[in-house]
């Protein structure tokens, strides 16, 4: 039962995941990969995040939280100074529905990706209170305007909250009649509206602390566009208060909120017991979701022997699973990689960052500084050589690629060798020089998750950086930049990715009538008539 | 970076189609929390029920085998009853409860807050409240005629110290 559960999951997942690759496609072309929103669903966060709390200091400085005051004060805000106080309220409103739906893609997208297992349950799991903190901070908000849509909130939250047997008086009786109301109610849920965003702020800090190299930023393009659009927003349909509150009235129909408030309207339907249950147990799931059944690769390990301390797999690792210790074994290096094995996701990029990995080895047996157990560097290169043995024609080319990217089987023929690996950034740059500079292909195509969008996050960055002599360790000079091609294709992307592999084994055809590299069979021919 | 007209087109229209996601669903549609044409009669007060039982004298003997700290003439329960509380309107029972004293040892005040939706119109609007430990009947009562109009938000307070029944 719990397989057909599973696979009946597994293919939601699949559907999911290709539903947001084709809109990534879509918005690859229309933003290009840089700056694809959906690719910097977390940024985008932090950076609505950051337009609320700007226009959040700037109304604070202008808002009066007595009863009376809070809705005068606001109303001033919003009419008599619209061009700034207006619009800066209109910021306010939209950025913090605009961070409801980058948190909610964002939460979505890193289910649908499988991003939540392994190490990855430290960011998810504090996710989970973001999201709370998130929803507390912005029903607070509309507490505090104290207009029709206040009152309802009020009403609504309180009549909720005192379901919960926490409280010996209703909250709800604050709300029954003028003599009832008390402006301290406003000054705490002033304190609320404050402290919570706050607090949500640590716990975003927190949420991203065990990423190397976090995005928090989203590109300048970007961030200038969507703050454009928010302004022009702003001018375009500025937040209006919905009415003074009068208590001996209750709101009859309000505009609701629906990126915060969506659930309230069930209120009228269940039980506030049965909304939180709700709650609860929606939060248990993704509590729950990290600890699914999962084989879990096996973490990197260090091998003393090949390890000089040079601290590449440190700098390199995405998920920060590495690091520097003082040497272990009295060896001359002063310091040796330690593997965390509870942070390892088995994604090899530290083994391609280790310059011990390297396929020319012969006077001693291939075994790299860092290594992963399940795919040792010795059986990438024994793979490499038997894959690409019977290649024909002039234009023979293997294809590193990773298992999240398009299908690498489709592309494989007669004159082209595909390896799938973990990360494509696994691969490191002497294998491109061995297999190129040795003549075992004619060119060597990398390929890997959609552009801008690495599944182990810095895979593809680091990669491209390498063959560019950006990063350590570098391609050599001599290896016929020609030769190699990079190509980034999601998984609804293969039929573009053959179309890229076709164009340069025609460009390497072309390049074989002026410096074609011997073949291994002419190669050993050669060697045999000698 | 290289961005191409259509694309700078393509990219205002996606910016213009998010905006006006935020700005729709940030008010729209718009939700009837009660309808228009309607009144509202809540029932919303805290009162504490009489101690479960009457305060008894405790004898010589029993003063003595207490601890010299805590000896008292009379041992008096802190459990409270709970309160019985009905409200009507005309002939028709809209709530009819027995509210449990809060607190662990249920020696806190009773609370009750309901709200009713009712057609506007006039009534004979009546309540009872129970606090004592008696079998039947009620301690407090109150009728009034009332005049509910559409959109009209009546509370049924409670307050002992001021005669009982009020309306806000």
């Amino acid at each position: 039962m719990s397989a057909i559960t599973g696979t009946r999951v597994s293919r939601i997942k699949r559907l999911a995941r290709a539903g947001f690759e084709r809109v990534e496609s879509l918005f690859d072309k229309i933003f290009t990969p840089a700056w694809n929103p959906l690719y910097q669903l977390g940024a985008l966060g932090w950076f609505y995040y950051w337009i609320v709390a700007v226009s959040g200091i700037y109304l604070y400085i202008f808002f009066d939280s007595g009863v009376i005051d809070a809705y005068e004060s606001v109303e001033r805000i919003t009419h008599v100074q619209w061009y700034a106080g207006g619009v800066m309220r209109s910021l306010h409103r939209y950025a913090s529905d605009a961070l409801v739906v980058m948190m909610v893609l964002h939460l979505v997208r890193e289910f649908v990706m499988d991003r939540m297992h392994g190490p990855r349950w430290f960011a998810w799991i504090v996710g989970v209170p973001i999201i709370w903190l998130v929803f507390a901070a912005g029903i607070s908000g509309y507490w505090v305007v104290w207009d029709k849509l206040a009152h309802y909130v009020a009403i609504a939250t309180s009549q909720w909250l005192d379901a919960l047997p926490l409280f010996g008086e209703p909250i709800a009786r604050n709300f029954i009649h003028d003599s009832t109301l008390s402006g301290r109610f406003f000054t705490l849920m002033v304190f609320i509206h404050i402290a919570v965003p706050l607090v949500l702020l640590f716990v975003m800090w927190i949420h991203i602390h065990r990423h190397a190299h976090a995005k928090v930023n989203p590109p300048l393009g970007l961030a200038l566009g969507t703050l454009i659009a928010l302004v022009v927003l702003s001018f375009a349909h500025p937040a209006l208060s919905q009415g003074p509150v009068t208590l001996d009235s209750l709101p009859a129909e309000v505009g609701l909120d629906w990126f915060y408030l969506f659930l309230y309207p069930l209120l009228d339907d269940y039980s506030g017991l049965a909304m939180w249950a709700l709650l609860g147990a929606g939060t248990l799931v993704l509590l729950a979701l990290p600890w699914l059944p999962r084989k879990r690769p096996v973490a990197a390990v260090v091998d003393l022997n090949n390890c000089n301390g040079c601290e590449r797999c440190v700098l390199d690792c995405p998920h920060s699973a590495v690091r520097m210790a003082a040497r272990s074994d009295g060896s001359a290096y002063l310091q040796e990689a330690v593997v965390d094995p509870a942070l390892c996701v088995a994604c090899g990029i530290c083994v391609g960052a280790c310059p011990t990995a390297t396929p020319f080895r012969r006077r001693s047996a291939l075994q790299a500084g860092i290594e992963l157990p399940e795919y040792p560097v010795v059986k990438l290169r024994e793979q490499s050589l038997s894959r690409c043995e019977k290649l024909e024609g002039h234009d023979r080319v293997i294809v590193y690629g990773c298992g999240r990217g398009a299908d690498l089987n489709a592309v494989a023929g007669s004159s082209v060798a595909v390896i799938a690996l973990p990360c494509t950034a696994m691969l490191a740059p002497s294998f491109i020089d061995f297999m190129i500079s040795r003549r075992h292909v004619d060119g060597v195509f990398i390929t890997g998750c959609r552009e801008g969008e690495c599944y182990e996050r810095l895979g593809a960055r680091w990669m491209e950086q390498r063959i560019a002599g950006e990063r350590d360790p570098h391609l050599r000079q001599r290896v016929p930049r020609e030769r190699i091609a990079t190509f980034w294709a999601g998984v609804d992307q293969g039929p573009v990715l053959a179309e890229e592999l076709a164009a340069f084994r025609a460009r390497l055809r072309g390049l074989h009538d002026t410096d074609a590299p011997v073949s291994v069979r002419q190669r050993k021919a050669v060697v045999h008539a000698g | 970076m290289r961005v191409s007209a259509v694309q700078i087109v393509a990219q205002v229209a996606a910016y213009a189609a998010f905006m006006a996601m935020l700005g729709y669903f940030a008010t729209m549609p718009a939700y009837t929390y009660v309808d228009s044409g309607a009144a509202v009669v809540t029932l919303s007060f805290r009162h504490a029920g009489a101690p479960v039982r009457e305060c008894r004298r405790l004898t010589p003997e029993e003063i003595a085998a207490l601890p010299a700290n805590m000896r008292r003439p009379t041992d008096c329960p802190r459990e409270r009853v709970s309160l019985l509380v009905e409200l009507r309107l005309d002939d028709e029972t809209l709530y009819r409860a027995s509210l449990a004293p809060s607190g662990l040892a249920g020696d806190g005040a009773s609370s009750v807050y309901q709200r009713f939706v009712v057609a506007p119109g006039h009534y004979r609007l009546s309540a009872g409240l129970r606090d004592s430990r008696r079998e039947q009947g009620f301690d407090h009562e109150m009728a009034e005629d009332i005049e509910l109009l559409p959109g009209q938000h009546l509370v049924v307070d409670f307050r002992a110290n001021t005669g009982g029944f009020r309306l806000l």
